[in-house]
Parts: structure tokens; sequence; C-alpha cells
């Protein structure tokens, strides 16, 4: 019963770091129809953030979150208007070879700056501690990914369901020509959409570094999980994406409890299932 | 026979005037051949490069003229390059067995889940051409008992090519190998692109609806290009496994799918050359700064990336045309 719970746990809060990550891309992607591959390296930034803040500086944890969470939704405002902005509505060839450029450049940029070795980040001593419940006793790092993500989940969708903003976002996904046409202005909702997409990323990406280790490789390693989520969940719902981090976590680890041997295979075998199944993804509206 | 009378003349000699070698295409076999006289300790490299050639010509085929994006190419490459390799370990040392081998088998698995994955587009087909890829290569990552696992195959004995020419340390034979089966699959691929068959593949590209609504079987044609692209992907990745004795885990890698994209957009796509120069500049330049520094080659491979993708659309061969129309204009 503990393992179960325990493997329960870790694969929630591996999910949640998961969707916090993927959200953005979601957005993005269902927004503007952009394959954006390099996502992952807002989410890389992230953490390499918290790491120059946090460990080089020994600025405070949170305050290292906040800072890097910044500097990297700052970033990806100026590449949004130098260059992501000149491929929307290009092939996907095109987008997919951008950002896998994208990536190379960022994972080359930080080997320069951080060396080619993982990462290590100090947490506050609150969140290294153990949290006991009964016979079960949970990490309270992973206790609070998980609250985190819960709470972003409930944010967004907030966001999204309840704010005008969040109309508009809705209509400019659904239908963005119509939505231009009743006067909806959709580049400044794109921006703003991926803004917020890659702060998402970064955010989560240096909450999560204990999770998923900071390296340079970090976007290409983190990649395929992410991809699924979006994809598996559908573009243009919010829910979507988050029930499918949550399989995706939880398998995940189960798999990796139970069925050693397997691997990731069984996860790539129920994408491509699920994707055959319902190509626009399994949540999606369509 | 009626139907073929409304044939314009103009259009039929059009046709058959596409079909004939230009001086040009004499260019870079000529080039090959140089290199192997004038430089013969890099055959190595240019070895590998040939393969790397007749890799991209696949893909080209398949996302030049089928349109098709794939992030999962390497799948047939890998495919390919076990299959020879398995096999020389139990004991069929031929190399033209192996070609045959991986050719009928990626061949096989290209229609195969090309059928099951062609009835979608747009994301969810890139993703599925992915999810394949990994599939694969977590299968061959666990099932070591067949690939070696981690370690790559070990204990390849590859036999003299038809029982006479054994390869040699000096990558000679190996060089001259490579090109005969780059020049039969050449000669196929173009012959193919050039045919009506490859003229319905690009106006699909065009316009699929259209070609639908004229009475073209979309799925059928695109299932078949997918088809010859994995056996032709496939026998790069034999000779590959051949010519190197060693088949490792770096062949089943979303790496070396978008390297090969990589170069096929750096040569030019949907213009066969494309994937010589392509090839040829990718290697080089890897061959010269990976050496530097493994950090310098990924910062440049990015940023040429993005360079290319804003800027010459065309790649080289793209940008050459600019240039020579930019000449004649003057």
């Amino acid at each position: 019963m503990d393992i179960i719970l325990g493997v329960l746990f870790n694969g929630l809060s591996s999910a949640m770091i998961l969707y916090v990550i993927a959200i953005g891309m979601s957005l993005t992607m269902g927004m503007m129809r952009f394959v954006n591959l390099a996502h992952g390296s807002f989410a890389m930034a992230g953490g390499y953030g918290l790491v120059f803040f946090g460990e080089q500086l020994g600025l405070p944890f949170w305050l290292s979150i906040a800072l890097s969470t910044l500097l990297v939704t700052l970033a990806s405002a100026v590449l949004e208007r130098l260059l992501y902005r000149r491929l929307y509505g290009a092939s996907e060839l095109e987008q997919v070879l951008f950002s896998i450029g994208l990536i190379f450049v960022a994972s080359a940029v930080a080997r320069y700056l951080f060396g080619p070795s993982t990462q290590n980040v100090t947490v506050p001593d609150a969140l290294s501690a153990q949290i006991s419940l009964g016979s079960f006793s949970a990490s309270s790092y992973r206790s609070m990914l998980i609250i985190a993500g819960f709470v972003l989940f409930g944010s967004m969708t907030l966001l999204l369901e309840k704010t005008s903003l969040g109309a508009k976002l809705r209509a400019a996904v659904d239908n963005r020509r119509m939505a231009e046409s009743i006067g909806i202005r959709s580049e400044q909702l794109f921006i703003l959409t991926f803004c917020l997409g890659s702060a998402l990323a970064a955010f989560g990406g240096a909450l999560g570094a204990e999770v998923l280790p900071i390296r340079p490789s970090y976007a290409f390693d983190q990649l395929n999980y992410v991809l699924i989520v979006v994809a598996v969940g559908g573009l243009g719902t919010l829910y979507g994406p988050f029930v499918a981090a949550l399989i995706l976590g939880i398998t995940d680890t189960a798999c990796k409890y139970w069925l050693p041997e397997l691997g990731a295979f069984f996860i790539f075998a129920a994408m491509v299932v699920l994707l055959l199944w319902r190509p626009n993804g399994v949540f999606s509206r369509t | 026979m009626k139907a073929h009378t409304s044939v314009p003349p103009e259009a039929a000699a059009e046709l058959l005037r596409r079909h004939r070698f230009r001086p040009i295409e004499a260019l870079p076999w000529i080039v090959i051949a140089l290199v192997y006289f004038l430089l013969p300790k890099s055959l190595a490299l240019g070895t590998q490069i040939l393969i790397m050639v007749m890799f991209a010509l696949s893909l080209d085929l398949l996302q030049g003229y089928a349109g098709i994006t794939s992030l999962g190419h390497a799948v047939f490459f890998g495919t390919g390059a076990y299959a020879a390799g398995i096999l020389t370990i139990h004991g069929v040392g031929e190399p033209l067995v192996g070609l045959l081998f991986s050719l009928v088998l990626c061949g096989a698995l290209g229609l195969l889940s090309g059928a099951i994955i062609l009835r979608t587009h747009g994301l969810a087909l890139l993703m599925l051409t992915l999810g394949i890829l990994l599939m694969g290569a977590e299968f061959a990552n666990r099932a070591a008992w067949l690939t070696g696992g981690a370690d790559g195959l070990q204990g390849m004995v590859v036999g003299p090519i038809m029982g006479l020419i054994e390869f040699d340390f000096r990558s000679r034979v190996a060089y001259v190998y490579a090109l005969a089966v780059l020049l039969v699959v050449f000669v196929l691929v173009r012959y193919m692109v050039y045919s009506p068959y490859g003229r319905s593949l690009f106006g699909m590209q065009q316009n699929i609806n259209r070609m639908s609504s004229i009475g073209a079987p979309v799925r059928s044609r695109l299932v078949v290009a997918y088809g010859v692209s994995a056996a032709i992907a496939g026998v790069a990745g034999a000779v590959n496994a051949q010519v190197n004795a060693f088949v490792g885990p770096n062949v089943l890698t979303l790496e070396l799918s978008a390297g090969v994209l990589t170069m096929l957009i750096f040569g030019g796509v949907g213009r066969l050359y494309g994937a010589f120069v392509g090839a040829a500049f990718y290697m080089i330049m890897h061959d010269y700064l990976a050496r530097v520094d493994p950090t310098y080659w990924y910062l440049w491979l990015g940023v040429l990336l993005i360079a290319v993708v804003m800027y010459s659309k065309g790649g080289i061969l793209g940008l050459a045309d600019k240039l020579l129309a930019w000449g004649a204009r003057k």
C-alpha cells in the first residue's frame, strides 16, 4: 500500500512539473499553430537562472525563482519580436528546424556559461524535510510541487474561463480570423500568450530543478515528454494537458518501478495508439 | 490510348526532356570521383558523407516531394543498420544480401507504418513519426540479446563483396561500395520524381484536396512514397553498418533525424542534389568544428539553422540559383 502511495505521489509530482512546462507550449501551439520544440529551452533557462541567482549570487530560493522567471519572460518577449513572429504561418518543416536550431544555440550557451555537468540546486530547509503521515513519508519538496501544480492549474482555469482576456484567447484559438474580424487584436494576444507560456515554463523549470536535472541537454531530454503531454492532451483545452500530464507522470513512474525492463516503451506505444485514435488529442473538442 | 492524345505536344516534350540528364548534373559525381584520387586520406569521412547523402535523399523524397515532415526517419536508418549487422553476426557475411534484407525489411516497415500513420497530418503526424522512432529506440535499447543494448552490436563479421572484394582499412573499398549503392539509389529516385507518379506527389504537396478531387488515390500514393523512402533509408543504414562493422544505439535517435533534416534544408529541399550539397556541408563542418570544441559545433549548427530558415529557404542550392539569376541580369 505504501509503495502504491509512493508511486502515485512521485508520479503526481513529476506530472505537475511536466504540466507547468507543457501548458505554455500547448497554448502557443493551439493559438499560433507554431510547433515550438524549443519551449523546453525556456524551462532550462529558468533552471539555470535559479542556479545563477540562488547558487552563484546566494540569493534566497523564492526570490531567485522570481528573478529567473522575470528574466526569461523578458528574453522570450524579445525573441518573439525578433524571430518567432516572422515564422507564424511558415511550414511545419521550417518551424521544426528553426526551433531545433534554437535548442542547439540554447544548449551551447548553457554549456559555455555553466559547463557540461548537471547543476546542483539547494532548496530551503523547509523543503528538504520529510513529512510523515502514519507509515507513509513524503518529501515536502515534492508535496510543494504538487500543490504548486494544482494552484497553477486552478489559476489558469480561472484566467481562461472567467476573465475577458481568457475569452479573447479562447476565441483566437478556436477561430483566429473570426476573432480578428470582431476586433480582437490577435497579435497582442499572441505575444502575451507567448510570454505567459515561457514564464510558466521558466517557473516550472526552476521549481522542478531537483526532479528534472538542469544540464545543457535539458531541452532535448524533456522534449519527448512535453510533446506527448501537448499532443495527447489536445490543443486549445486546459484540462487536456493537465489530465495527459497526470496520466503520463503516474504511468511513467509506475512503469519504471514495476516494469523496469520495459522502460519507456509502453509510454511511447500508448502515445502512438492514443494519437491514432484521436489525432487532435484525446481531450480536444473536435 | 485515346486519353493521351489530348496532351499538348509541348507538354509531352517537356515531360520527356526532364528525364534527360543535364550536363551540370555530372558535377557532383565528378567531385565524388576526384575525392577518391586526390584525397585518399579523407575517404573514411567521404564514405560517411556518401551514406548521409543517401539518407538525406530518402528524406528528400518524403519531405521535398511528398511533403511529409518526419521527425522519425532515423527509425528506418537504424532498423536497416541493425538488420544488416545482425545478419552478419548470424553467419551471413555477404554485404549485398545484407542490403537486400534491409531494403525489404525497411520497405515493408515503411509501407506498414505509413499505411497506419498517414491517415493523420500536422502535429499528430509529426508526433506519430517521432513516437515510432522512440519505440524503436527503446526496443533496441532493451532487447540486448538481439541488439547488444546500449553497448551496440558487437562482433560483426562483414564478408567480401560478392565473395571477391574485401573491405580494406583505408576505406577505399568502402568508398567505392557506398558510391555504387548511392548511384543506383539516385538513378531510381531521380526516375521516380520525374515520372508522372513523382509529379502527382508534388501535386499533393501543393494541394492535397484538389489532387484528391481530380481522382488521384492520394493516400496510397503517399504510403508508397513512405515505403520507398523507408527502404532507401534502410539501405543507407545497412551500408553504414557494413563499412563501420559496428552499429551503436546512436543510429536510432531524434538527433540523427534532426541531423538529416538539417542536412536537407542546408542543401535545399525538393531538388535531389540538395542532399549531396547539404550532407557534404554538414559532415565537413561537423568534422572540423567538433574537433575544435563540441560547444562551437552546436552553437554554429543552431545559428546556421535559424539563419537558413529565416533568410534562405532554398538552402545552399537556392542561394546559388539566386546568385546565378542575379549574375544573368547584370
